[in-house]
């Protein structure tokens, strides 16, 4: 397919030079212009505002305190390979004394940079969408195979779909401090907060679409079902799943979307690791920097954002059935 | 009492379908029995209720009243040994053809066959409908034709004692189409299971029933004649282009369907309004519109 393309497109670059030519301006310069008009006007706009911190920070501003982020993380690994090597060195001449010495390793309890702070709401936002998917998804096929399921819980769906994450926090903190005990947890509760948070925002949309997906499939279809006498779960298998999945890869996608943007929220105010307290930090910390700072993490939780969608779609290719749909 | 039980009865059948406005009664008083191996037509026109009377065998639907016995025992929820040949071919779209009937013979033999057997006979199932070379094709990867082919051969793997087809051929062109019906032949007379098709087609009535079962029209539409073929077997369609019996059975199909059952009540009404209106504007303007007419006047 690929092949007979290319060289249709070769074929008609050379028939028409020109006209390819002007596809090609139109796929990549004018995408271009956009985006140096908008680092012009941001450049701009950004030096007539000024903040108690200084003037906002314009794309010069922001492509230093990249680089400054970058250098920070840098040090930061190095201290921590020092740190290590330190305590390698310290462990070794105690077992060169006292042979049976018992040696502790401590772990390194340096500031988490922004780079670690991205790995650590990726971890969250991905635990949080899993867990989410994993309620989501059975739960709406067995609403959507159900029409009386349907009819009792679409009201409480399109009830607790639009709320904010907002409300949810307070009420998900104090749940998870006062069910959540043990003396030595697995996961911090800041981090828990956040997860529950997030998976409770994302939920709906994949339980909806799941729903609306599987209750839809052809009445020829459950016809055949019918005929062949497929019990319940081959019946799910075969003909349910394979027939919802476009709606319920549209419902994950939205999920995914939705997590990723109430995670921030949940982080900054949980205070759980991440790129939403990295926010919070920077802004209560009111240096020179930090409206520069804060700007890459916007630029950068925009990016994930966007690579999280490609991902899925990404996946929705390699599931779907159906090659010759258009995916985007 | 002291007859034998029939193969295939359905007895004073009447259906009625919930609508808006009260329930709809599609068919009343069908009474229909068929024998083992014969080979029976349904005929009529849209929407009288041909597929319905399939699916009531099926058993997709329940008739309101009367019911269905397949050798004695009543049918009351569809299974495999109904088998049904959907009017669209009603491939599941994410497996090929193989896997298509394969699940379908992994339903009814999945038990008494073996890995190796259920893979031969599914093969040979296929290639029953000439579709061996295409196993592992998705639907939307083969033509119409060839989706059709898949759909019967499905049927067939599921060595069914009653073949429900609606409308089987309908969508195809004519060469596929008589080369199926050919195909379907044989298979049938290897086979010899029952099969009640559905068909519009009266040249293809005639020339694969052994009975042809023509039906009245809606709403509550019945069996308005059944007409006996006996031509010998097997029938070969050249041969009996010109035969005088064959020529005789198609005017009788035809005469039941055009004078007897003539589609609509509705429609001589309408031809002679129509008639009475070109007949009126040669004695005013050129060509009014009716509505104009009737204002003016
Ligand atoms: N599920 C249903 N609910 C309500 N009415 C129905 C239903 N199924 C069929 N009918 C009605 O019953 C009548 C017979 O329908 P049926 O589909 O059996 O016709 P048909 O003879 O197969 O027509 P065609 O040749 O066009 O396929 C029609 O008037 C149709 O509107
Ligand atoms: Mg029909």
């Amino acid at each position: 397919m690929s092949n007979i393309s290319i060289n249709n497109g070769l074929s008609a670059f050379f028939e028409n030079p020109f006209g390819h030519l002007s596809r090609l301006l139109k796929s990549l310069l004018i995408p271009l212009i956009g985006l140096l008009a908008f680092l012009l006007i941001w450049e701009i706009g950004a030096k007539s505002i000024h903040t108690s911190l200084g003037v906002f920070p314009g794309p010069a501003a922001v492509y230093e305190q990249s680089l400054n982020l970058v250098d920070e993380h840098n040090r930061e690994r190095d201290k921590e390979l020092a740190f290590y090597e330190r305590q390698e060195k310290r462990n070794a001449k105690k077992l060169e004394k006292t042979p049976d010495a018992v040696i502790k390793v401590r772990p390194y309890t340096g500031k988490p940079t922004f780079f670690d702070q991205i790995g650590t709401s990726l971890i969250t936002v991905m635990t949080g969408f899993i867990l989410a998917s994993m309620i989501a998804i059975p739960a709406g096929i067995v609403i959507g195979l159900n029409s009386t399921l349907y009819a009792a819980f679409n009201p409480l769906i399109q009830l607790f779909k639009p709320v904010s994450p907002l409300a949810w926090l307070p009420l998900v903190t104090m749940v998870v401090s006062a069910v959540y005990v043990s003396k030595d947890p697995m996961f911090a509760k800041s981090f828990v907060t956040s997860l529950i948070t997030v998976s409770l925002c994302s939920l709906w949309p994949t339980l909806l679409n799941t729903a609306v997906g599987v209750s839809g499939i052809s009445k020829d279809l459950q016809n055949v079902s019918q005929v062949l006498r497929l019990n319940w779960f081959t019946h799910v298998i075969k003909i349910v799943l394979p027939s919802a999945i476009p709606m319920i890869f549209t419902g994950l996608r939205l999920s995914l979307g939705i997590a990723w943007m109430v995670l921030i929220a949940a982080e900054m105010l949980a205070q759980n690791p991440g790129l939403g307290k990295f926010v919070w930090d920077e802004f209560q910390n009111g240096s020179s920097s930090s409206l520069g700072r804060i700007m890459v993490a916007v630029l950068v939780i925009g990016l994930i954002g966007f690579l999280l969608d490609r991902c899925m779609l990404f996946l929705q290719r390699k599931v779907s059935w159906d090659k010759s749909a258009v995916l985007r | 009492m002291s007859q034998p039980p029939k193969h295939l009865e359905l007895t004073q059948v009447d259906i009625d379908f919930p609508t808006p406005n009260g329930p709809f009664k599609a068919l009343q008083d069908v009474n229909l029995t068929f024998n083992k191996g014969e080979f029976v037509s349904l005929i009529g026109h849209s929407g009288c209720g041909k597929s319905t009377v399939l699916n009531i065998v099926a058993g997709l639907y329940q008739a309101t009243k009367g019911g269905c016995l397949l050798d004695g025992k009543e049918v009351n929820e569809p299974g495999p040994e109904r088998a049904v040949v959907f009017q669209n071919h009603s491939l599941l779209p994410w497996l090929t053809a193989y896997e298509n009937v394969e699940l379908a013979v992994k339903q009814v033999f999945g038990r008494s066959k073996s890995r190796a057997e259920m893979r031969e006979w599914i093969e040979h199932n296929l290639s029953l409908v000439h579709m061996d070379h295409a196993m592992d094709k998705r639907p939307d990867e083969i033509s119409g034709g060839m989706k059709q082919r898949v759909g019967i051969a499905r049927a067939l793997a599921m060595e069914p004692t009653v073949m429900l087809m609606d409308e089987p051929f309908g969508a195809l062109d004519a060469l596929t189409r008589a080369h199926l019906q050919d195909s379907l032949m044989e298979i049938q007379k290897d086979l010899n299971n029952t099969v009640i098709m559905i068909t519009h087609d009266v040249d293809e009535a005639v020339l694969l029933s052994d009975r042809i079962v023509m039906m009245t029209n809606g709403p509550a539409a019945t069996v308005g004649d059944i007409l006996h073929i006996d031509l010998p077997r097997p029938r070969d369609r050249l041969a009996l282009a010109d035969n005088p019996q064959y020529n005789h059975y198609r005017h009788q199909v035809l005469t039941f369907l055009y004078e007897k059952q003539r589609k609509t009540e509705a429609s001589p009404e309408v031809k002679q309004t129509t008639a009475e209106l070109k007949v009126a504007p040669d004695t005013t303007q050129p060509e009014p519109k009716p509505e104009q007419k009737v204002k003016a006047a």
